[in-house]
């Protein structure tokens, strides 16, 4: 267990592999990346981890750091605790009894889907919004990206937020109480959580809503699945079904759309794609919508299977994961089972802290000099041309607009302006490449074929 | 600062262009969330009520470090009997227009919940203008 500092982002750029193009930046939901020497720069403030930017990256520039697989081999005890989506990666001849085998071939000593017992976690949500009758509807707080979100650019949703942990905290807590139940101690105990997508693993390394993450490894979905491949064996495949025990149908669909929304309220509603979700808690906080009980909010199109560290397609994904639950018995059924011995303690664990605003968009602490900065703010967008295209490496000309009054860019970033300026000799052609190169990089515009980013065409 | 926007009658679609603005610009000077979101919902209405009932309207924002002016003027049939318009379940809106799911007799009555001052004034026939101030 560890304790990170503040806000911990898993998004970073090799400065190598950087191309200097505008990809990233025009895909960003919360304008957080600029092109300055000619790289991508992501603001740590205003990231809320979607991953937008790295499927927009043509240069594979954008990565993401993780826990080295070797990290498991300290630890006596040492789970593989997963989400039901990574089944859903494999093509349908491989079997989940093949995937565990391997997984348990890899190193892993003991194997939870992490979704189990998720009747808990329902149970838990339920109650929540049947006492609370403060906000309405209420937000589901599974999506990382969507609660980050929320609280940079909606703060008066945070009421609405559901006080409940992720489905990988009731995992691991289980696979805690069971392995301690047997005499393990937690030191000996590395719980290795493998992760569709970004967010998840920035809300591990720093916990939303909890003081500190139970998990002891992030691994990405990716790196694991080239492993488990390697690991199939097609003979002699052992019967691995009692690992799956508490396993259950609305376990496995949970991380899918509707997964939870389908479980909750008279009337819910599920919406996916990190843009549908800006434009309806817009509409949200307008006041613009009907009398919805519960809102289910996830980042990625098609949610977790369309995580961006997913190495399956989502829609096969999806597909897989549907089938595989008929074979798989719904929650409620699961009324008299043993493990329902273990409810109070784990529901308990499932409870988080509430989650503060983290406003960013505010131009200055000082009401008077942000009224200063928007007015002069309108007054620059005046002569900006208006065509958001990029070239001063700013997303588009309103939030050149706003780096200018922050002082983080000045007028002769716009190339458009600039232009304007040489016909009226006020700046020299040579002053003005070399504002140019600043932004972009040296010689970026002399002609040469193996120039980084030369052939764009094709994604 | 001034903030202007002018509105058509009819248009269902563009209600709401105001509001959205209004509200990026508050966020950025650091209004609390609370005193947005009254904002956002009387300007919303307003825009509707012209929408819905007039011509065509005009719309100038005034910021000020403590308060917000809106003044809201449009061309169109005008308000008779002003405090019957106030109260909650009134309306003249058509059958078309409730059934897009507007002219429930809510908008002024939740405009005047939502704003800490409001002014109507009306000339039947002509115009409508409505000011609301909200102080941060």
């Amino acid at each position: 267990m560890h304790r990170l500092p503040d806000t911990y982002h898993a998004l970073k750029v090799d400065a190598q592999k950087c191309i200097g193009c505008t990809h990233c930046m025009q895909s960003c939901p919360t304008e957080a990346i600029r092109i300055r020497n000619g790289l991508a720069v992501i603001d740590k403030k205003r990231c809320v981890d979607c991953g937008q930017c790295l499927r927009a990256c043509p240069a594979k520039a954008i990565f993401v750091e993780q826990d080295d697989l070797d990290k498991i081999k300290s630890f006596k005890y040492r789970v593989a605790l997963f989400p039901a989506v990574t089944i859903g990666q494999f093509p349908e001849n491989i079997s989940e009894n093949q995937i565990y085998d391997a997984l348990l071939k890899i190193g892993f000593t003991h194997l939870y889907e992490l979704e189990q017992p998720i009747g808990f976690l329902k149970d838990s949500i339920k109650e929540y919004c049947r006492k609370d009758k403060k906000a309405r509807p209420h937000i589901s707080t599974f999506c990382p990206s969507v609660v980050r979100l929320i609280q940079i650019r909606y703060p008066s949703l945070l009421d609405n937020l559901i006080p409940r942990k992720a489905p990988h905290d009731l995992g691991a807590h289980l696979a805690l109480e069971q392995l301690q139940n047997q005499g393990a101690q937690r030191d000996e105990i590395g719980i290795f959580y493998i992760t569709p997508c970004i967010a998840k693993i920035s809300s591990v390394k720093s916990p939303l809503g909890e003081k500190e993450s139970i998990v002891d490894g992030v691994i990405n979905m990716n790196v694991l699945y080239n492993k488990v491949r390697k690991n199939i064996r097609t003979t002699d495949i052992p019967d691995t079904s009692d690992r799956r025990e508490t396993l259950t149908r609305d376990g496995i669909l949970w991380s899918l759309t509707r997964g939870e929304a389908r479980h909750f309220g008279e009337r819910s509603m599920a919406i996916d794609g990190i843009h549908n979700v800006i434009r309806f808690l817009e509409r949200l906080e307008n006041e613009e919508v009907p009398d919805i009980d519960f809102l289910e909010l996830r980042a990625c199109d098609q949610s977790c299977a369309g995580g961006n560290l997913t190495a399956g397609n989502r829609f096969l994904t999806v597909e897989r994961l549907e089938h595989r639950a008929k074979r798989y018995e719904s929650s409620s059924k699961f009324k008299d089972h043993p493990i329902q011995r273990l409810a109070p303690k784990l529901k308990s664990k499932l409870i988080s802290d509430p989650i503060d605003a983290k406003p960013v968009f505010i131009l200055d602490r000082d009401r008077e000099k942000a009224l200063e900065k928007m007015s002069k703010m309108q007054r620059i967008i005046c002569f900006l041309p208006g065509i958001d295209c990029g070239a001063c490496g700013a997303p588009n000309c309103q939030a050149l607009a706003e780096d200018m009054v922050n002082q983080k860019a000045k007028m002769s970033d716009c190339v458009f302006l600039q232009q304007t300026w040489q016909e009226e000799n006020k700046i020299s052609t040579s002053k003005a490449l070399k504002n140019m190169e600043k932004k972009w990089g040296k010689d970026r515009f002399k002609a040469d074929c193996n120039k980084r980013g030369r052939r764009n065409e094709g994604f | 600062m001034e903030l202007n926007f002018s509105i058509e009658g009819g248009d269902f679609t563009q209600a709401g262009q105001a509001s959205s603005r209004v509200k990026k610009v508050l966020k950025q000077l650091g209004v609390d969330p609370k005193c947005i979101k009254s904002i956002v919902i009387a300007l919303y209405e307003a825009e509707v009520n012209v929408v819905a009932h007039a011509h065509r309207g005009q719309i100038r924002i005034q910021i000020e470090k403590d308060k917000i002016i809106t003044i809201i003027e449009d061309e169109g049939p005008g308000i008779p009997d002003i405090a019957l318009a106030m109260q909650e379940g009134f309306s003249t809106a058509s059958k078309k227009v409730r059934e897009m799911g507007f002219g429930a007799g809510m908008g002024l009555p939740n405009i005047k919940k939502n704003t800490n001052e409001l002014q109507i004034d009306s000339v039947v026939g002509e115009s409508t203008t409505v000011k609301m101030v909200n102080y941060f």
